[in-house]
């Protein structure tokens, strides 16, 4: 169960973390707690993978490029073809998706090149035909996602 | 805004995490060599230009309960597509949002809008909602639902 700290922490801290010189004793100035307090709070959600991690969201293809690949692998195949793509460095989120496209991943290189390049060597070593699918206009505004703990609690942990 | 050298560094030396510890710039610039302040001022240039979207804790929807993630996908007329990505964007169940290209005649899909549910009914309302402020701008749709989570980092760039 979380604590009232931890519920404020992650709804209301997904944006604007101090850029200052103490930051954790800044947010816990505001809440009214101690630093250490605040500190052991987010070692606890990020210990329990509640939170991924404090730290900043990158825009996508500001820096480096990077594109949505999906991928139709066959029942019999998708465990050895996925673990091969989650095996490249390049390759961040890999989902199992419900459809005939049924492998969908994000490449992330350094530039286009190095993307093409990675793409071509996937399809080589998978002798499947990759969907590339880039980012051509983003919509999201991104102020972080509201959990409305109002509602019922469902324990993320089980 | 151009990237600069230094900027790079930060955001490979951040993207993961910042430290839980309380001079946590001063970590960062150490790793660097350079000074906090400059680390501090760089990130703010970043986050101004919108390199960084935002700065704060990021929340794993799969293990706060949202396990129903749908990427929704719809086929939307082009002349259109800019105004109501605008409006998908900015519903507040709608995590990403992005026009990619369409794969005729296999995919015909041109928008992607991430919905989060803590039930399948929740989703489907949420796929709904969508469906309504699109109207007969969309000529069909798809829910890909994830049925596994194979890898997932937090990382934006590459080496």
């Amino acid at each position: 169960m979380l604590s009232e700290l931890q519920k404020r922490l992650l709804n209301d801290y997904q944006r604007d973390f101090p850029l200052s010189s103490q930051p954790y004793r800044d947010i816990a100035g505001e809440l009214g707690v101690s630093e250490a307090e605040v500190l052991a709070a987010l070692q606890e959600l990020t210990g329990q993978g509640l939170v991924s991690r404090v730290g900043p969201v990158i825009a996508p293809n500001r820096v480096g490029s990077s594109a949505l690949v999906a991928m139709q692998v066959s029942p019999e195949r998708l465990q050895e073809v996925a673990e091969l793509i989650s095996s490249f460095p390049e390759v961040n989120h890999n989902y199992e998706r419900e459809h005939h496209y049924n492998l969908w991943f994000v490449l992330i290189a350094s530039d286009h090149r190095h993307l093409q390049a990675v793409l071509a060597d996937i399809e080589k070593q998978t002798g499947l035909k990759a969907m590339l699918l880039p980012m051509l206009a983003d919509y999201g505004i991104d102020l972080g996602f509201d959990l409305d703990f109002d509602l019922e609690w469902h324990d993320g942990s089980a | 805004m151009q990237i600069t050298a230094l900027d790079r560094k930060i955001i490979e030396a951040t993207q993961a995490g910042l430290p839980l510890t309380p001079h946590l710039y001063r970590s960062v610039a150490e790793q660097l060599g350079v000074s906090a302040e400059l680390v501090i001022q760089r990130m703010a240039a970043m986050l101004e230009a919108g390199v960084i979207r935002r700065i704060g804790a990021v929340p794993n929807h799969y293990r706060l309960g949202y396990r129903c993630n749908g990427m929704t996908v719809w086929d939307v007329d082009d002349g259109r597509i800019d105004e109501m990505g605008e409006r998908i964007g900015q519903l507040p169940f709608v995590s990403h949002c992005y026009q990619r290209p369409r794969h005729l005649p296999d995919w015909p899909y041109n928008l992607f809008a991430m919905v989060h549910g803590r039930s399948e009914a929740e989703a489907a309302a949420q796929v709904q909602r969508i469906a309504e402020v699109l109207g007969a701008c969309s000529r069909g749709h798809e829910v890909l639902y994830s049925s596994r989570i194979l890898k997932k980092t937090g990382l934006r760039i590459g080496g």
